[in-house]
């Protein structure tokens, strides 16, 4: 096996091959390339994670809503209903759904670009599962904690905001971690749609240039770093956000 | 994609001998089979269902096949089918995997690196597919429309090639399969589909309404496809060079091609209409396994 990883300093258009590996004077290189679809990998999936996170959030406490009245009731079957739905539909039919069939109907959405689209079919696919989460967290909440905040006067929306929310989000952090770096892994199926991230520049890439084990190796390189970061990250906002005394880290054990 | 990755990991971990030891003709006459590469859609090579793979290139790979059985003297010789995809089909027959792999596959001196290619029996022209209403007719015409074509294929480089020298500006947007190219032209989401001439004419029999699009404008570039086999095997080659010689010697790669490009072809009976070209006339004339880029200077 030899290897030649030389491949990303070649130019894109001809057969040469650029000193400073990135492309000088309009010339493009693969370097300059792969590091173009790493961006529109990352855009993707920090698109597609905002989608999520706010969908997923509002979603999973909609569902857990007492069923007071006709209202509450209403809006925790909506929030039933968004998450059977996104989370029993493969998330590459889900890009497709929204590239081809979704524009088709509404065709105001066609002039959207597929980058848009395949970030809302991300999010959407990506809300159900926090949704989930959300609800399992609130889920794990003493009730007394519910009781307290309506026995100081608090409305419903004001014991989610105020009590419920940021006890449950803490609790939810590690499943969170992974769905985020679950996204960046899942942003590969925008490939199909057009965007040129990763997947796509491994694809084309490695045709171009017949190496196609260096190309693999560099973008699954990529994807590790960008999923590692985004692991870093959630374990930082995991120890900053804790309080005492209240959710047991993994780390001091809580049994 | 999953496959094509794990081929990629065994072979970067070494898991995967590169090169068989023995010559390809002593494999065929120690297992009695072959392993024919084959592909889903292409215009030379694709799937009728049922496990059942069609084509010019698949037509041709099994009468070599024939000539073959014929030289080893087999009594049988069994004809393994193994679907590939433009991402795997290098590393597929540099591991011994395929034997002979009879898709679209063009000859280009980056590939003659890693494999070799029988003598070539198809040129393609790319060339450019629009709607018959678009009023389009040339490439330049072309400007800040968007241009579809499939990820994977050199059709990719060469509009990116074009788009230098001539100073226009395309937004291309990539099909993940020629089917989805094609669906990207007729959906409207793009104005052009630039391709194989073959592969357009093929999506164009097998659309909805074949008389809605239209193939125009001036012939991008010139590509000789050519059956891909093993690099270093003299012996190997040169069979399956011979059996396709004497095809083109005696006129059976015409009624080939009249069989596969003028004629109602399965499944649906339609006629892909591809008049046989110039270029591909002068390749079985004098027959060659020159890469693209001698066909490029002339």
């Amino acid at each position: 096996m030899s290897w030649n990883w030389e491949v990303f300093c070649k130019s894109t258009l001809d057969e040469n091959f650029s000193p400073v590996c990135f492309g000088t004077g309009g010339e493009t290189t693969y370097l300059d390339w792969i590091m173009s679809a790493w961006g529109w990998t990352l855009s993707v999936s920090a698109l597609g994670l905002l989608i999520a996170m706010v969908l997923g959030i509002l979603m999973g406490a909609l569902r857990t809503l007492p069923p007071d009245n006709f209202v509450t009731r209403l809006l925790a079957t909506i929030g039933n209903v968004w998450v059977e739905l996104f989370r029993s539909i493969p998330v590459l039919v889900q890009v497709f759904l929204w590239y081809h069939v979704v524009p088709a109907l509404i065709p105001v959405l066609k002039s959207l670009p597929s980058f848009i689209l395949v970030s809302l079919a991300l999010g959407f696919f990506t809300s159900s599962r926090i949704a989930e989460q959300v609800r399992a967290g609130i889920g794990a909440l003493p009730r007394g904690q519910r009781f307290a905040a309506m026995a100081m006067g608090l409305t419903t929306f004001q014991s989610y905001r105020y009590v419920i929310l940021p006890m449950a989000l803490r609790i939810v952090i590690p499943p969170l971690t992974s769905e985020s770096m679950n996204i960046i892994k899942n942003s590969s199926v925008a490939f199909a749609v057009s965007v040129a991230e990763l997947t796509l520049f491994a694809m084309q890439a490695q045709e171009e240039t017949s190496r196609g084990i260096e190309i693999y190796l560099g973008v699954t390189a990529l994807y590790v770093i960008s999923a590692l970061t985004v692991n870093r990250i959630m374990a930082l906002i995991e120890s900053k956000t804790r309080v005492p005394g209240f959710i047991v880290s993994a780390s001091s054990g809580g049994h | 994609m999953k496959k094509n990755l794990l081929i990629a990991a065994m072979l970067g971990l070494g898991l995967v001998s590169a090169v068989q030891a023995a010559g390809t003709l002593d494999k065929i006459k120690s297992s009695g089979s072959i392993t024919m590469g084959v592909r889903e859609s292409s215009g030379l090579s694709y799937t009728i269902g049922d496990n059942k793979y069609v084509g010019y290139h698949v037509e041709i790979c099994q009468r070599v096949i024939g000539d073959l059985q014929k030289q080893l003297k087999l009594k049988s010789l069994d004809i393994k089918y193994q679907p590939v995809t433009s991402q795997n089909r290098l590393p597929l027959v540099q591991n011994g995997t395929v034997d002979l792999e009879c898709g679209s596959t063009t000859n280009n001196a980056t590939r003659q690196k890693d494999v070799a290619f029988a003598v070539t029996t198809y040129v393609e022209e790319v060339r450019i597919a629009v709607k018959a209403n678009s009023g389009i007719t040339s490439l330049n015409q072309l400007n800040g429309k968007k241009v579809a074509t499939t990820t994977g294929t050199t059709s990719v480089q060469l509009l990116r090639k074009h788009e230098k020298a001539a100073g226009v500006d395309f937004n291309e947007v990539f099909g993940k399969d020629h089917a989805d190219s094609f669906l990207l032209l007729e959906s409207g989401r793009a104005d052009a589909f630039v391709m194989d001439g073959s592969i357009l004419a093929l999506n164009i029999a097998n659309s909805k309404n074949p008389a809605d699009y239209k193939i125009v404008g001036e012939v991008i570039a010139v590509e000789p496809i050519a059956i891909m086999l093993r690099k270093d095997d003299p012996e190997f080659k040169k069979a399956v060079d011979d059996s396709i010689k004497k095809m083109m010697k005696d006129g059976t790669l015409t009624k080939l091609w009249d069989k596969w490009f003028l004629q109602p072809i399965p499944p649906k009976g339609n006629k892909v209409g591809l008049a046989l070209s110039a270029s591909t006339k002068d390749a079985w004339a004098y027959p060659n396994d020159k890469p693209a880029e001698d066909y490029a200077k002339k």
